[in-house]
């Protein structure tokens, strides 16, 4: 027992790098933009297709794929955020990205569809099924390095914003902004560029999510519940609380799943539910970029 | 200064909200797409002129059973561009209306209520998966109209107050409660020394998944194959991972996974080379039936000693059914591998319907479910077809395929007598060629 425990503690965290990767996108735009994505989970997919189409079609490693797919999901974000987005006003507007960003997954969902069928694929790279043994515990090449890219891009958003001038001008957009305006920050270009940032980080998630999960255009609507619930319990907004809670999240359903499968759901959001009744602002709340 | 409940909390819990909400939303009202489908005529003679025969269906043409809904949709166009291109049925041409239910159990509902009461269909084929036969038999049976399917094979399907009241449900395809027991009796035949000495039963939440593993194990466990780990599991992504590990950990001689789709048996597959652990038999009840869609999404070597129960199976020793693999690769292309079991099963609905229409004589529903429950017996191209008071094929034949070859073959091995099955083979280890 004491071994499939640990294998399902192992599981959870590495598994859990990989749902971080799907969120800090999520939680970066409902942070700063007010934005509930609720296409998060389709782009995740579009992420993971581009992966896909650029590995068996020109055979370009999935990692290395990403100096396209990250670049490419930005424009794709800018290009959402312009058509859709920068439009909604008003006191409603919240509320309005949810349907809005629904018929943006409507519609990405309907073109992959049409691409690439109702069959799953999957990411089959040489080193997606390669384990290395530790501790008695086989662990594959992929999670590992998608954790590890989870914390890298952690790294790098917390340094953008935080360390930039751009950064400054989005945490000053955020906190007021009005004020802003006036010292001269273009709200707009940063409103647009932030979402694009956004959407560019779920292209590595899709990439790991495409290397270790079969998947279909439909798969999105698999993953955009759970990531709304790490990115709520991570505290809203902060990018190193989605990785925290999305392995914490991750894990206890994944030891759960060790002696009740069946209730591994429930445990998942009773716990979003009970650790908001004692931090209603999520695990790092207090962290979070609004909060800064 | 913040206000008593912070901003934070207050999007914090509407938030929830949204997040325990918005996976039910999705799966609902992802279906809002309806597609209608005609078949095409061929034929030029007098049939046009008389009104067509209007069938109804609600296929998962997105969600969770997209693949097996695209497929099914094949199967129906394929048997009405069939049936007009020889003249129709009784002079009529054949119009598919086919509505998309999102593999929703509350749009499958929506979705037969407007074709029998607003599009006024004179006929309905079943949607795919037990899972939305039930609930949507239920509306046929209300309406008074026999519901043909062929794939909602479960008993939860049959065994229902509407159904054994109206007896309108009628599944072509093999009951699912029995489908393993070609294994069983092949176990059974096997001395002791050679039979598996424990056995894992990981069963998704699935009313189609559940009953025959149930089965299984009360036959295997008599016959002394120890079970040493049966439980059941919702599908979610991130959680197959962990169910896998926990029967890798436990070393068993067999796997028989109850899985309904392509990805739980690619995750299983998956965790299963991670840790180096291969079953010398490994089953999965829905997923390696469906020819490339498998292949692409677990790699052929992989796949290479991974069985399925199915009724039918692309190289399948009966002339319509090599008739319609031909037509179909005609049409769709490929080759005959490729082509998924759930085609087959989606022709088999038409050719039944077809039948009883010639045989009643029209469209009258009544007429239709009295015929089916007469004993007659009928042909399909998955084989005869004869049903029980409840509706199910009594007739089927149940068979065991496996992936050989490196995974470049899809054949029948049980039952081992028969002369179409070749010699099963044990599960090759991951990845081997």
């Amino acid at each position: 027992m004491a071994r499939e425990i640990s294998l399902a503690v192992v599981d959870g965290i590495l598994i859990g790098g990989v749902y971080a990767l799907m969120a800090v996108g999520l939680t970066l735009i409902f942070g700063v933009l007010d934005i509930i994505n609720i296409a998060q989970g389709v782009l995740v997919i579009l992420g993971a297709y581009l992966s896909y189409s650029l590995f068996t079609a020109a055979h370009i490693d999935v990692f290395v794929g990403l100096l396209v797919t990250v670049p490419a999901m930005f424009i794709v974000g800018v290009a959402i955020h312009w058509a859709f987005i920068r439009r909604l006003r008003g006191t409603e507007r919240t509320s309005m990205t949810l349907l809005v960003t629904y018929a943006v997954a409507l519609i990405i969902e309907g073109v992959l569809y049409k691409i690439y069928g109702a069959n799953y694929d999957q990411i089959n790279a040489s080193y997606t099924n390669s384990t290395v043994h530790i501790f008695g515990i086989y662990i594959e090449y992929i999670y590992i390095y998608g954790f590890i890219l989870a914390i890298a891009l952690v790294v790098g958003l917390y340094a953008l914003l935080y360390r930039t001038r751009f950064g400054r001008s989005v945490r000053a957009t955020m906190q007021d902004e009005t004020a802003a305006r006036l010292v001269g920050i273009d709200v707009n270009r940063v409103a647009a560029v932030t979402f694009g940032i956004g959407i560019a980080v779920t292209a590595a998630g899709g990439m790991v999510y495409g290397a270790t999960t079969a998947f279909n255009a439909n798969s999105g609507y698999d993953l955009i519940s759970r990531l709304l619930a790490i990115i709520i319990l991570g505290g809203m907004g902060s990018i190193g609380g989605a990785l925290g809670a999305a392995v914490f999240m991750i894990t206890l359903e994944s030891v759960v799943t060790v002696w009740y499968p069946t209730w591994s759901v429930a445990v998942f959001y009773a716990a979003l539910v009970l650790v908001l009744v004692i931090r209603p602002n999520g695990f790092f709340g207090q962290r979070a970029v609004r909060a800064q | 200064m913040r206000a008593t409940l912070p901003w934070f909390s207050r999007n914090a819990i509407a938030l929830s909200a949204v997040a325990l909400s918005v996976g039910v939303l999705a799966a609902c009202s992802s279906s809002g797409s309806s597609s209608s489908s005609s078949s095409s005529s061929a034929s030029t003679n007098n049939s046009a002129s008389k009104t067509p025969i209007t069938i109804g269906a609600s296929l998962s043409l997105t969600g969770d059973f997209s693949a097996d809904g695209t497929a099914f949709q094949k199967g129906y166009e394929l048997w009405a561009k069939d049936v007009n291109a020889a003249g129709g049925i009784l002079g009529r041409q054949v119009k598919l209306t086919i509505l998309n239910d999102a593999s929703s159990p509350n749009q499958v509902v929506t979705n037969y209520q407007t074709l029998i009461n607003s599009d006024h269909v004179d006929l309905t084929f079943g949607p795919y998966s037990s899972l939305l036969t039930g609930p949507a038999s239920a509306v046929a049976s209300r309406n008074g109209y026999a519901f043909i399917e062929g794939a909602g094979g479960a008993p939860s399907v049959f065994q229902t107050p509407q159904n054994e009241a109206d007896h309108n449900v009628f599944d072509v395809s093999l009951p699912v409660a029995d489908q393993l027991m070609p294994l069983v009796n092949y176990i059974a035949s096997l001395p002791a020394s050679q039979r598996p000495k424990t056995a894992a039963y990981p069963m998704t939440d699935d009313p189609f998944a559940d009953p025959p593993e149930q089965l299984a194990i009360q036959k295997l466990t008599a016959l002394g194959v120890k079970n040493v780990y049966e439980k059941i599991y919702p599908e979610e992504p991130s959680q197959l991972t962990s169910a896998a590990g926990a029967v890798a950990a436990k070393n068993p001689d067999m796997v028989i996974l109850g899985s309904t789709d392509v990805p739980t048996m690619q995750s299983f597959m998956k965790a299963f080379e991670t840790a180096h652990y291969t079953p010398k038999w490994f089953l999965g009840e829905s997923g390696p039936d469906q020819g490339q869609a498998f292949i692409s999404a677990v790699g052929a070597n992989n796949a290479d000693g991974t069985m399925v129960p199915n009724g039918w199976y692309p190289g399948y020793n009966n002339p319509a059914s090599q008739k319609m693999v031909s037509e179909y690769v005609a049409q769709y292309g490929g080759s005959a591998a490729d082509i998924n079991a759930d085609v087959a099963e989606a022709y088999s609905v038409g050719q039944v319907m077809d039948q009883a229409i010639v045989a009643t004589g029209g469209l009258d529903n009544a007429k239709i479910i009295s015929y089916l429950h007469s004993g007659v017996t009928l042909t399909t191209v998955q084989g005869q077809v004869k049903f029980d008071s409840l509706g199910e094929n009594s007739a089927a034949a149940a068979f065991i395929f496996q992936w050989q070859g490196n995974g470049t073959k899809f054949v029948q091995v049980l039952p081992a007598g028969d002369k179409a099955s070749v010699a099963i083979i044990q599960k090759s280890p991951w990845g081997s060629s």
